[in-house]
This record gives structure tokens, C-alpha cells and sequence, in this order.
């Protein structure tokens, strides 16, 4: 296909994905060297049934002025990246100095919100994806098991908590866990304490996030394995049972080994999905124990009268960052596979 | 010998089947528990004393007469006005699903057509957009939306979404074209027909298996999106999920809850009548990925 063909195809597609996915990209590093203009005050007397008083007001005529004039804010070059609230280098280096146990270190650092968000966010991407490989791959062999009428209805059924709208399935279990909902009174009934509550303590929500991941994500491994499974060979699995392999040991070194190279794309797929992990927190409220990398963006968009889009840049930035470091091996993996078959 | 290969002591068969019994609850229960609760009012489905209030409503007996009340339903679809919701999602689900598959097919024909060395960089560029958190992207969006005083409309919204759906769709049509073996647009290029009218005439009546798996799940992401409707809408386009969204922030008050449990509900039944219809088209389009590389 000549290449004025193929851009004559391609087109569209390329124009919508360079304006509304590189450019935003490019815009958002240039965002994150800017900052939010300083409160301009004004001195206001006001004078009430006791006397007169001068107030320190923002003044927010001079506010809305001075951002139609530079809507970005002032430049503050690297300024946000090091600042408290992203990586925070005169906290780190104060809580270094200042602790006497690396444990006393990294508990001081896990309460700056963005290794906090970190923190998490890895926690959720490198907990949930294995859990949920295992989940869907047990599932898978189970399933393949029962008899061949109940299949269906079973993949319908397990195809739910995938296909729902993550914050709604989120949504669904938080009123579940609630401590009037049917578990969360369970749950106070069963271990007898009627303070007992899953959103409050930062451990229990932590695992109720990760549970949720696990219910949310099985379904397409348990699929995508499952549909593995229907295309294993059986003259392998039969000439390993006359050489005496037991049904865990056809499992283990027949079925596993074959459905390897869908394990890698479900451990991708995965990876991608979970380091963006925004919703759970949401449904679940939870943005008082766990907050994730998404998390923080959202909330500084969402923050007052006014975005605080410099901070949000900065986040963002750093998040791109993370996806980068993740995709390398895959990439690397990928390019050398192309420059073999090249 | 297959019928050896398949056949499975009794411990073993009573305890997959347990375990699947066991999953199916754990994927089910919660959907169906809601939806029954739905029709209940708050003290019954938030039932502090007995969870079997949840099942027989006595309060809802109590309140409004009957063991089922679609209370909840009436004032969320008419009173706090989800029925607009419900109109903003369908207009954005529409265009977004009909643009971003004539995007994709153009776009992964040529791809998987073109032998050239670009294709596979443009694929793996596509691979990491598909990989960018999306509230990044919207950080990037907002300011330049609000200077440009495009913020808040929906067709704004409806670009985003095909944008953002674009690498996924391209992978996976990509994919899927490659499956459509070339002599048949071939052919139809040696009688004399140019690039495009091989594609319409050659390629399009056999696109359709594809084309569909692609749509549902294109149809998905701009259905169950949050960050991207909640961040670019404003209160009077938006559409279900943050609505939903908003139902919770505002009205933490008795009997509120109700109406987000109802409108969960409501947005919950198009997408289970959806895995019903096209179970098989989901499953094949889930494995695509997976299967063909």
C-alpha cells in the first residue's frame, strides 16, 4: 500500500489520537511548569453595629483580571515537582536526617501524599494482577470441568462484575460493606463487635480495594484463559497420561506451560489497567486511607473555586512517568522481536 | 483414550463444581441483592436488626403499603432528573460507538495492510496511549477546553471518548484485518478497482463479525467512563455515572441513598441485557488480543 494511501486511511484515526492524546501529553509537561497565581488581597472596611473593622479580603475582581490575562499562572520552573505535596526532596531529606530507623524513615515518607498515592498505587497494580491471574486461572480449570449445559450460564454470570461500570460495581459492594448493609452487619454478628467497620481502618479499606480489583478484573482472566484451555493439545495431554503424569502433573507441566504466553498478556493488560486505579476509590470513599496516582490529579482538579492545574500537571507528569517504567520490558520485549523477525 | 482423558474421579467433580458454584455467587449475589433492595426503602435495604428485612420489606410494608416500591425509581428518574442522564448517555454512547468504528476500520485496514516499517511504530505508539491514565489526559484537556470555551458540551465529550478509544479499536480491528486473507482485496485491486472501492466493495461484507465485537466493546468504555464525562460536563449534560456520582457527594441524608441505589440499577440493566445478547461476541473479543498477539 503506497503511503498516500495509507495516510488517505489513516487519517482520522492518527488526527483524533495526536490531538486529544500527544498534545494534551505535551501540554500537560508544559502546564506542570507553571503555578497558580498568588491570592491578591485588598484591605475592605466593614462597618457593622460595632464599629469598624479592616478585613484582608482575596480580591477577586483583580483575581479574575490577572487570570484572563495569563490563564497558566506564573512560571515556576521544576518549582512544583520538588514542592511538599509532589516528590517533596526537603521533606525526604529532612525525614533521612531526622529518623533514626529506616522504618521511622519510611513511615515519615509514606505521609507525604504523593509517595503515599505511590505507595499504594503499587501495592494495588503488583497485589491485585497476580491474585487476579491465579483467581481466573483456577476459575478457567473449574469451569472447564462441570458439564457443558451449565457453561453458559456460568460465563454470563461471570462476565457481571467485569462489564458493570466500575464505580457502580464499586458502589454495589460498598453498600454491601456498610455498616448496616447485609456483610458489614454480618460481619459486626460474626466477630460480636458493633464498632467493627471496614472503612475505617487504612488496612481493612486497603483490602476491600484490593478484593475489589480481584472481582473485577478475574472475569477476563478467567476468560481469556478459559478460551486458552479449549485449544490445548490433546494428544500431549494423552501421551502424558501413558507416560503415567497424574492430573495435577498434566496441569503442571502441560496446560500451565501452554497458557504461559496468555498469562503474560492478561499480567500486561493488567498492569495497565491497575496502575490507573480511580474509581474503587471513589465508590468506596475510601480517599481518606488509600488514595492512588489518579487520585491526587483528580482531587487537585477538583479542588476549591479554582483547578490547581499546575499541581495536577505535575502529578500527571510524574503518572506518565510511572506507565513509561512499566511498558519498558514490554516494549524492549517487543522491538527485539521485531528487529529477529526484520 | 479421550473418553480416559476426561473422565474425573467424584471428589474431584463435586469439588470443581462447588468451587464454581462458589464464584458464581460471589459474582452474582451483589447485582441481584441490589437490585431486589432497590425496590425497598432505605430502612429496609440499610437494615441494622435483621438483613432478612432486606428480602421482606416489613418497613417498606410499613411506609408506603406494599412489600415492593418503586419510590426510589420515580424520584430519581423524574424528580432529580436522571431521566436527562439517561438521554446524554444514549446521544453520547451513539456517536461515540458509530464514529470511533469508521475511524477504526479505516485506520486498522491500512495498518494491517501496509508493509511498511511505520505500522508497527505506529501500533506500539498506540500501546502506550492505550496505557495513559485517562485522568492524566484530562489535566491536559481542561484549561486549553476552558480558554477555548468548549468546556461542558457534549460533543466535545463524544471527540475525547473516540480519541481515547481510538488505540484499543485500532489494536484490535488491526487484528482482526489481518484474519481477512489479502488475495481478496487483491483481486478486486487487479480488476481494476481503486484502494477505497476494494475496501467498500471487497472487504466491508466480510467486516461485520469484527466490526461488532469492536463496537461492544467501544460501546463499553464510553458507557461505564467516569473520569472523562465527570471532569468535561457540566451539571445539566451530564450523563448517568456522575450523576450517579452526584447522588452520593450531596445527599448523605436519610432516604437519599435510595436514589443512587435506583439510578445504579437502572444504569446496571442495559449492560446485563447487553452480556446476554452478545456473550459470544465479548468472550471471542476479549481473547482476540490474546490469541492472535
Amino acid at each position: 500500500m503506497p503511503h498516500r494511501t495509507f495516510l488517505a486511511f489513516i487519517w482520522p484515526s492518527l488526527l483524533a489520537m495526536v490531538l486529544f492524546i500527544a498534545i494534551p501529553i505535551l501540554s500537560v509537561g508544559y502546564q506542570s511548569l507553571f503555578v497558580e497565581h498568588p491570592q491578591m488581597m485588598t484591605e475592605v472596611e466593614s462597618c457593622g453595629p460595632f464599629g469598624c473593622k479592616t478585613e484582608r479580603r482575596v480580591d477577586a475582581a483583580a483575581m479574575s483580571e490577572l487570570r484572563a490575562e495569563s490563564p497558566m499562572g506564573r512560571y515556576n520552573g521544576m518549582g512544583t515537582y520538588t514542592n511538599p505535596s509532589h516528590l517533596a526532596f526537603d521533606e525526604v531529606g529532612a525525614a533521612w536526617r531526622g529518623s533514626e530507623s529506616f522504618g521511622q524513615f519510611l513511615r515519615l515518607v509514606m505521609n507525604l501524599p504523593f509517595y503515599k498515592a505511590l505507595f499504594f498505587t503499587l501495592a494495588y497494580t503488583f497485589i491485585v494482577t497476580p491474585l487476579v491471574i491465579v483467581l481466573g486461572f483456577c476459575i478457567a480449570i473449574a469451569v472447564n470441568t462441570v458439564s457443558a449445559r451449565l457453561k453458559g450460564p456460568v460465563i454470563f454470570f461471570s462476565l457481571l462484575p467485569m462489564i458493570v461500570t466500575p464505580l457502580i460495581g464499586a458502589l454495589v459492594l460498598f453498600w454491601m460493606i456498610d455498616a448496616r448493609g447485609v456483610i458489614g452487619a454480618t460481619l459486626q454478628q460474626v466477630f460480636n463487635d458493633p464498632q467493627l467497620s471496614l472503612k475505617a481502618s487504612p488496612t481493612l479499606t486497603w483490602v476491600t480495594l484490593f478484593v475489589y480489583g480481584v472481582w473485577h478484573s478475574a472475569p477476563f482472566a478467567f476468560v481469556v484463559f478459559y478460551a486458552g484451555l479449549q485449544t490445548v493439545p490433546q494428544d500431549t495431554l494423552e501421551s502424558a497420561m501413558v507416560d503415567g503424569a497424574s492430573r495435577w502433573e498434566r496441569i503442571r507441566f502441560v496446560t500451565i506451560p501452554y497458557l504461559m504466553p496468555l498469562a503474560t498478556f492478561i499480567a500486561l493488560m493488567q498492569l495497565m489497567d491497575n496502575f490507573r486505579v480511580f474509581e474503587p476509590i471513589i465508590g468506596f470513599s475510601a480517599e481518606a486511607n488509600a488514595t492512588s496516582l489518579s487520585y491526587l490529579i483528580y482531587s487537585d482538579l477538583r479542588s476549591g473555586d479554582f483547578p490547581l492545574f499546575g499541581s495536577a500537571a505535575a502529578s500527571s507528569i510524574l503518572t506518565i512517568g510511572g506507565v513509561v517504567i512499566l511498558l519498558t520490558p514490554v516494549l524492549i520485549r517487543t522491538w527485539r522481536e521485531f528487529k529477529r523477525k526484520g | 483414550m479421550a473418553k480416559a482423558l476426561h473422565q474425573r474421579p467424584l471428589p474431584l467433580v463435586a469439588l470443581s463444581t462447588g468451587f464454581v458454584i462458589l464464584w458464581v455467587l460471589l459474582a452474582a449475589f451483589p447485582f441481584v441483592w441490589t437490585a431486589w433492595g432497590s425496590f425497598k426503602v432505605e430502612a429496609d435495604f440499610f437494615s441494622r436488626t435483621d438483613w432478612m428485612n432486606a428480602i421482606f420489606g416489613p418497613k417498606t410494608l410499613q411506609q408506603t403499603g406494599g412489600t415492593f416500591t418503586g419510590d426510589a425509581y420515580e424520584a430519581a428518574w423524574i424528580q432529580q432528573g436522571f431521566w436527562k442522564a439517561v438521554l446524554n448517555t444514549s446521544i453520547v454512547v451513539v456517536a461515540v460507538v458509530t464514529i470511533s468504528l469508521t475511524f477504526g476500520t479505516l485506520g486498522g485496514y491500512a495498518l494491517a495492510r501496509s508493509g511498511f516499517r511505520y505500522t508497527f511504530w505506529l501500533l506500539i505508539a498506540a500501546l502506550i496511549f492505550r496505557a495513559m491514565p485517562h485522568v492524566t489526559l484530562v489535566s491536559g484537556y481542561l484549561l486549553p477546553f476552558f480558554e477555548m470555551n468548549i468546556w461542558g458540551y457534549l460533543p466535545t465529550t463524544i471527540i475525547v471518548l473516540v480519541a481515547i478509544n481510538q488505540p484499543f479499536t485500532l489494536w484490535m480491528l488491526h487484528s482482526f484485518f489481518m484474519t481477512i486473507p489479502k488475495d481478496l482485496d487483491e483481486s478486486a485491486l487487479v480488476d481494476g478497482c481503486t484502494r477505497f472501492q476494494a475496501f467498500r466493495l471487497a472487504v466491508i461484507p466480510v467486516m461485520w463479525p469484527g466490526v461488532v465485537t469492536t463496537g461492544l466493546f467501544s460501546f463499553l468504555l464510553a458507557y461505564n467512563d467516569f473520569t472523562v464525562t465527570s471532569m468535561l460536563l457540566t451539571q445539566e449534560n451530564q450523563t448517568m455515572v456522575p450523576k450517579i456520582a452526584s447522588f452520593l457527594g450531596s445527599t448523605q441524608q436519610e432516604g437519599k441513598v435510595m436514589l443512587a441505589v435506583s439510578a445504579a440499577v437502572s444504569a446496571m440493566a442495559p449492560l446485563f441485557v447487553l452480556v446476554m445478547v452478545f456473550q459470544r461476541q465479548i468472550v471471542s473479543g476479549l481473547t482476540a488480543g490474546a490469541v492472535k498477539g
